[in-house]
């Protein structure tokens, strides 16, 4: 399996290997199969193909001076970097880099919590602090502000912001990149860069003033390859005294507008967190009549059957943070503007609790109703409970979900918006032949983004996991992005094999975009080291790589 | 009961080596998400490791890692860095050869405690 780097000889890769030991120590460079076998993407869709994205060897460092030696050695060598932090973007390439025979550099030694006030409310940290890490750095020493945590809880919030992740609590959180403040930056030269007030050596807001002084260069360093991100610095909900739930349910289909114009409007005055929309009819798709008017968007039939069957057509599920009587306060307020603006809609108290919830409250809610959200993750609980979906369950007792990839396009953030991305994903998987994610007038957004609506169209979408059926499976996704693209719905995030085919659709005046940035790169990277081909950012060394994965 | 399992594994952590006391700090960092005993998230019964061991098994293993008598550190290097289903391999940045072997010590103590 061993590979080397793009043009890099044995002789020379086994100098710079010497190098790297020199640097790290022996036991901190890993060559060997059974080592790199952990820097492959476990979920890949590739796995075991003469193309599948394995690094050369992987590196260590335990310090930012370690780091720079490494980029220069890089520099001297020409072998491509790939940097990681705790390596858990699965559905997103995992540890893998973007060019097969690439350098990993495991940042994974690096997870000292530098930082945390709770009376300013900010943390920072090293790459290789993952959200459990920082969520009991700040458990046992009583701290009280919480983190704002993605699902599994492995992952690093230095990796999961680059990769524009996303938590569930209030909105400004809940944007994980937006939510950083300050970064400490090794470039391509080995250079050390701190963005914000870092920029001031004697300053004491680096953590509470990110734009500094001048152009702000932070967003080149999220999803980009203009350097290793050696620290970062993240603004912390303080922690609430109460938390509220409470559940909107309305009957008609077209009551779905003025249901996200009301929560848009609580969420913009920061009255409410992540609300979690639900279809309120999946149950009636086993009826066959139903399925037949939902598949055809018949929302008159819809309707009568959702009357009929004494079911709401939407549900929305809303949270609520600060005392108990704010909690109340906001929870009757946006039943009054809801009841002001949707004829029939309803209401269901949900719990009342003060923060932290007990470990009981967390696992089990005893919410007078079903409720579709994930308590932990609402309290800034970081686990891995969530894992199940990828495994063994009592639903899937013979195999795993092998090939995990997660795509989500963007759709605006208003109710005829999202009906006509219904129909329009329909149509896209209809003709795609894509009938095991069958998009349907039933699908809903998430509000991850404050500001913004995702929907999946993409997750799991293989047809069995044989290299071939995997192929197939890749082309599909190929094929599912462009059409998305042709009407307009781009995807925030995607795994290496996937990165040429959304950049290529960011397309406005001939990709403008992606040739700025590559001047940059080519500029701050002459050799094109760090992680080339990151968000299809090829630097002019590998520039013939661009949309290799895409050839079978 | 859960007082009792806790002191008497306490007590065998008392009477056994450091690495038993180390492998229980980082068995609960980096096992215990998964593979606790614990109930999982949202109700469910099981965190995802153990539930998948327990439907795997039936009642011929232990669901839960802390109980079983067979994981010396060979089995669980195999597991940790070769990864089983779902679970991805863990590097040795994350967790090095000695750690498991003190994750097999903690286990051993663990196992014979009844915890």
């Amino acid at each position: 399996m061993a590979v080397l780097p793009p043009n890099v000889s044995q002789q020379q890769f086994d100098a710079a290997i010497e190098r790297l030991k020199s640097v790290v120590g022996d036991e901190w460079v890993f060559t060997s199969d059974a080592d790199i076998h952990a820097y492959r993407d476990h979920f890949s869709y590739i796995k075991d193909q003469p193309n599948e994205l394995i690094p050369c060897a992987a590196v260590g460092p335990d310090s930012v001076e370690q780091v720079q030696a490494i980029v220069r050695i890089a520099n001297e060598f020409k072998i491509p970097l790939y940097s990681i932090s705790t390596g858990k973007n699965f559905a997103y390439g995992g540890p893998s880099p973007n060019v097969r025979g690439s350098l990993t550099v495991d940042l994974k030694r690096m997870d000292r919590v530098l930082e945390v006030d709770d009376k300013r409310n900010f943390a920072l940290v090293e790459p290789g602090v993952s959200y459990i890490d920082l969520y009991n750095y700040i458990q046992e020493r009583g701290l009280k502000v919480w983190v704002d945590t993605p699902d599994p809880g492995w992952g690093s919030p230095i990796g999961n912001a680059l990769d524009h992740g996303i938590g569930y609590t209030l909105g400004p959180y809940r944007d994980h990149f937006s939510a950083h403040c300050g970064m400490e930056v090794v470039l391509p030269d080995g250079e050390i860069l701190r963005t914000g007030m870092g920029a001031m050596p004697t300053s004491d807001s680096w953590q509470e003033y990110k734009h500094g002084f001048g152009p702000d260069p932070a967003g080149l360093f999220g999803q980009g390859n203009f350097g290793i991100v050696t620290k970062m610095g993240f603004r912390l909900m303080p922690q609430p005294e109460h938390w509220r739930n409470g559940l909107v349910t309305v009957p008609r289909r077209q009551d779905f507008i003025a249901m996200v114009d009301t929560v848009n409007y609580l969420t913009d005055l920061g009255m409410i967190g992540e609300p979690w929309y639900s279809g309120g009819l999946q149950a009636l798709m086993n009826n066959t009549e139903f399925a037949e008017a939902a598949n055809d968007f018949n929302e008159e039939e819809m309707d009568r059957q959702a009357l009929a069957a004494g079911l709401p057509s939407w549900r929305v599920e809303l949270q609520f943070y600060g005392s108990e009587g704010t909690t109340l306060a906001n929870w009757e307020y946006a039943k009054e503007l809801m009841a002001r603006n949707i004829p029939g809609v309803q209401f269901t108290d949900g719990e009342s609790l003060p923060v932290p919830l007990t470990d009981e409250q967390i696992q089990k809610s005893s919410t007078p109703y079903e409720s579709a959200m994930r308590r932990n993750i609402t309290q800034g609980r970081p686990g891995l409970g969530i894992w199940y979906m990828t495994g063994r369950t009592d639903f899937n007792p013979n195999a795993w979900n092998e090939t995990h990839i997660g795509l989500f396009s963007l759709v605006g953030r208003g109710g005829e918006a999202v009906f006509q991305a219904q129909r329009d994903f329909a149509d896209i998987s209809r003709r795609l032949d894509m009938p095991g994610f069958f998009p349907n007038s039933l699908a809903v957004p998430v509000n991850w983004y404050q500001n913004s609506f995702l929907m999946g169209n993409g997750f799991g979408a293989a047809k069995g996991n044989s290299p071939q059926q995997k192929k197939d499976a890749t082309r599909l996704l190929r094929r599912l992005l462009e059409e998305n693209a042709k009407l307009g719905y781009g995807d925030y995030r995607a795994p290496p094999i996937l990165q040429d085919d959304v950049a290529d659709q960011y397309s406005f005046n001939n990709n403008i975009l992606r040739r700025f940035n590559e001047k940059l790169k080519n500029a701050i990277d002459p050799n094109g080291i760090i992680s080339p081909g990151r968000a299809g950012i090829w630097p002019e060394a590998y520039a013939d790589l661009r949309g290799a994965l895409r050839e079978d | 009961m859960g007082l009792t399992l806790v002191a008497s594994t306490q007590i065998a952590l008392a009477q056994d080596s450091d690495a038993a006391v180390r492998g229980k700090a980082k068995f609960d960092h980096s096992c215990a998400p998964c593979h606790g005993k614990g109930p999982g998230d949202d109700g469910r019964e099981m965190l995802p490791g153990t539930h998948s061991l327990k439907i795997k098994y039936g009642d011929t293993l232990p669901a839960a890692l802390e109980d079983r008598t067979d994981l010396t550190s060979e089995v669980i290097s195999v597991f940790v860095r070769m990864g089983a289903w779902s679970m991805p391999p863990f590097r040795k940045t994350e967790l090095s050869d000695k750690e498991i072997d003190d994750i097999a010590s903690y286990i051993a103590v663990s196992s014979r405690a009844g915890n």
